[in-house]
């Protein structure tokens, strides 16, 4: 149970953390926004249902992107994180804290998102919302760990795009599979394989990326 | 290991790649009888193939090593897995260069999205030239080998599940026209060909690995000689 109150209170901290400094959410809202608008001039006006969804998952994958370059600024400055790692508790809770606030941020921005897609492009059904939901676990999970490895670097912001996009090419195709066919629950199903295989490498592997 | 054993060992393999390979050639071109449908330009599959699959040992050898580092902690995988990482990326992007000739033949296109050894190797390539921006980004030592290896082994993992998405999204963005049906009935002396070839391209991986791992350990010890001089 110790290990479940670790992460509760790193999960706390993050989101303590935003509620006061509101340094990443309001930018994700604004850019997930403004990504929108692009894609409507981009856009022809009689464009596909299947090349709106798959906008909004570009849409959404660099937004999460975006939050994801922050998510270890907190703990950067001022060597915060080699305390964590110090700290008498598991690593791996250090990352499911820390993915647990990297998910509540991705669904604060997908609550204005998606009403905004819905609203500028064609109504949100519930597969859409069921794959974005089982995508946020995914992208939280492989970019908190892709993260972490990536504040170690020098160009941390120019590092993790590179490292994250290759990574969650099959997380797109199932998001739009699951939101543009009549068929969707083969690519629900794929996106929850993808969350378990990474989510637990990720959880097992974390420690390695924090420690010498 | 005596230095002189090891020295063979890097020209048996050499001299075993260069065997098998010119034989491999010598077969695919004179040897085996046009394929039924595709005709003389279905030999670049005794190539392309091999290639590929040396490509995926490659990937699977460096996660290996990876793994090893993780459960061991002993510096020299470090630089194991990152040989092979490196082979691999060597043998994929002919992988690409390969396939792009094929489909052009067959097809009269340089890239086809409906090839998915194609696609699944460009995303592979993607991944696994971010591998090397990890390792030029982070300083060498302990916490880097440790990213590196966890990095491979995300690798292999990523490549059955890119495999799944790539046949899932085939159905999503266009049907289905192109297949080479050719690995379904291979015949016997198909077969042998292809097999003399794979075994070669793995020697040449091998010696290749071999012969790029030298360099590299004496690359590190020459930098930690020159700092211990410093």
């Amino acid at each position: 149970m110790t290990y479940l109150a670790d992460v509760f209170a790193l999960a706390r901290k993050d989101l303590l953390l935003e509620l006061r400094s509101r340094d990443t959410v309001p930018a994700m809202l604004l850019f997930v926004v403004s990504t929108l608008v692009v894609f409507h001039f981009a856009l022809p006006s009689d464009s596909s249902a299947t090349a709106e969804t798959g906008l909004l998952w570009v849409a959404l994958l660099f937004t999460a992107l975006l939050g994801l370059v922050r998510a270890f600024v907190a703990e950067r400055e001022d060597r915060a994180l080699d305390g964590l790692v110090l700290a008498p508790c598991d690593r791996s809770a250090i990352w499911l804290g820390k993915a647990i606030g990297v998910v509540a941020f991705l669904v604060a921005a997908e609550v204005v998102a998606l009403p905004a897609y819905g609203l500028f492009f064609r109504p949100v059904e519930w597969e859409l919302v069921a794959a974005v939901a089982l995508a946020d676990l995914g992208l939280a999970a492989v970019g908190t760990l892709l993260a972490a490895m990536a504040a170690a670097g020098r160009a941390r912001e120019l590092l993790l795009p590179l490292l994250f996009l290759p990574l969650v090419i099959p997380i797109v195709v199932g998001g739009v599979g699951a939101s543009a066919t009549d068929d969707p629950g083969r690519y629900l199903a794929f996106l929850g394989l993808y969350d378990a295989v990474f989510a637990i490498l990720s959880w097992a592997s974390f420690e390695y990326v924090v420690t010498e | 290991m005596s230095t002189s054993l090891r020295n063979n060992q890097h020209v048996v393999l050499a001299a075993a790649a260069g065997c098998l390979l010119l034989a491999g050639t010598a077969l695919a071109f004179y040897w085996v009888p046009n394929a039924p449908i595709e005709g003389f330009r279905q030999r670049i599959f005794y190539f392309h193939v091999p290639i590929a699959l040396t490509a995926y040992a490659c990937f699977g050898w460096a996660a290996w090593k990876a793994l090893r580092l993780l459960w061991t902690r002993e510096r020299r995988y470090d630089l194991e897995s990152y040989t092979a990482v490196h082979m691999g990326v060597i043998f994929g992007i002919l992988t690409l260069v390969t396939g792009s000739i094929w489909a052009r033949t067959s097809w009269g296109h340089w890239w086809v999205w409906g090839s998915r050894q194609l696609v699944l190797f460009l995303v592979l390539f993607l991944f696994y030239a971010a591998y090397f921006m990890l390792r030029y980004s982070v300083e060498p030592g302990p916490r880097r080998a440790n990213m590196s290896a966890v990095y491979a082994l995300f690798g292999v993992a990523l490549i059955p599940i890119s495999f799944l998405a790539i046949r899932l999204a085939e159905d999503l963005v266009h049907p289905v026209v192109f297949t080479h049906d050719v690995q379904s009935r291979l015949t016997g002396s198909q077969l042998l060909t292809f097999l003399v070839c794979l075994v070669g391209m793995l020697a040449l991986a091998g010696s290749l690995y071999v012969n790029e791992l030298t360099g590299k350990r004496l690359d590190v010890s020459l930098r930690e000689l020159r700092e211990a001089l410093e």
